[in-house]
């Protein structure tokens, strides 16, 4: 991988760190703030089930996650282990796909839920 | 004869990448530094005993040891310092490979200074006037700040990345970069931030400070190795990297 590439996954992971910890705050405070009635099934769909902003939120969410995880991933893989490099970048770019897929996939489900 | 209360316990590593440590009475002494205590053991005990040292005055950065589990210079070390029960444990330098006993090959380590570009390239000729140059001016602080390096190698044996990822550039080669980044004078920018990016140069540093932490000369190069990964960022961005 080129060093243009490399500095540029490293700014795309220090971007999405900062999206998460926005992120992160605003799912945990929302959890928290969520249980205080007690915590069912029933009250998490009734509130994101086809609540556009919440999806566009966890859009991002999933997003940030998938960019962020893989990359970190990769260099703890290049650090600790002696996977080859190249079947790394290889693995890294299957999980940052395997999140985003099953992650999106859940929060449209959400959205969707009930066929609204 | 000195009794054993005013004697040192000292253990030393004898051999190369594979070997042991030796126990050696050594008298203690006022104002006594560890350089002083390996110098005994070669002088007085076991004259076979390889180690490295120059100046004794913490001018040339060769006589660094680990001195029980931190690398230090070992003539800038006092043994009331370090050795409050009596006991010294000196190994080599970590993350270069041991020639014999104390004394490490180094060639690896300065090779990264030259693969990190830091060489000074100039812009100007013999018969160019003077560089004028503000000594308040930004840049001229940044390269002030991190151009005292005498390339001891004490970051480069603490620094874990170093362990982890041996093709790692280190504190000492990006820091020396990171003085030319900041040379008004120099001209060479484009293919040094090519040479420190990525993944065996500044963006490996997971900023941990050991390096600042060790530098015998109170140096920051982690600050150094921040300053890089910004200017290789912006250098991506607009293309010159």
């Amino acid at each position: 991988m080129s060093a243009r590439a490399e500095t540029l996954l490293w700014l795309a992971q220090r971007i999405s760190a900062m999206v998460l910890a926005v992120v992160v705050a605003v799912h945990i405070g929302t959890i928290i703030y969520a249980v205080q009635g007690g915590l069912s099934a029933q009250e998490i769909i009734g509130r994101v089930q086809g609540n556009t902003g919440w999806l566009a939120f966890y859009g991002v969410f999933v997003a940030a996650v998938a960019v962020h995880g893989p990359i970190g991933l990769r260099t703890i893989l290049r650090e600790m282990t002696p996977v080859p490099a190249r079947l790394i970048d290889v693995a890294a770019a299957a999980f940052a796909v395997l999140l985003a897929w099953t992650g999106w996939q859940a929060a449209y489900g959400l959205y969707g839920f009930g066929g609204a | 004869m000195a009794d054993m209360a005013s004697m040192l316990d000292v253990s030393v590593w004898r051999g190369a990448d594979e070997g042991r440590f030796v126990s050696y009475p050594v008298p203690r002494r006022e104002n006594q530094t560890v350089l002083d205590v390996v110098t005994y053991v070669q002088r007085r005990l076991d004259a076979t005993l390889a180690y490295r040292f120059s100046c004794r005055v913490g001018m040339c950065g060769s006589c660094a040891m680990t001195v029980n589990g931190v690398a230090r210079w070992t003539c800038r070390t006092h043994v009331g310092r370090v050795a409050k029960d009596g006991r010294l444990r000196i190994a080599p330098l970590r993350n270069m490979p041991v020639i014999k006993d104390l004394s490490v090959d180094m060639a690896g380590f300065f090779a990264k200074a030259a693969r990190a570009k830091g060489a000074f390239r100039p812009t100007a000729d013999r018969t160019a006037d003077f560089a004028v140059i503000a000594p308040d001016s930004p840049r001229r602080r940044r390269a002030d700040a991190a151009i005292e390096c005498i390339g001891c190698g004490v970051c480069y044996a603490s620094c874990d990345v170093v362990t982890w990822n041996p093709d790692y550039l280190g504190p000492a080669a990006l820091n020396r970069a990171w003085t030319l980044v900041n040379d008004e004078r120099d001209g060479g920018n484009r293919e040094r931030l090519a040479a420190v990016a990525g993944d065996a140069g500044c963006h490996a540093c997971h900023s941990h400070q050991s390096c600042m932490e060790r530098c015998p000369k109170h140096l920051n190069p982690t600050e150094s190795i921040a300053g890089l990964k910004r200017a290789t960022v912006l250098a991506a961005l607009t293309g010159k990297l």
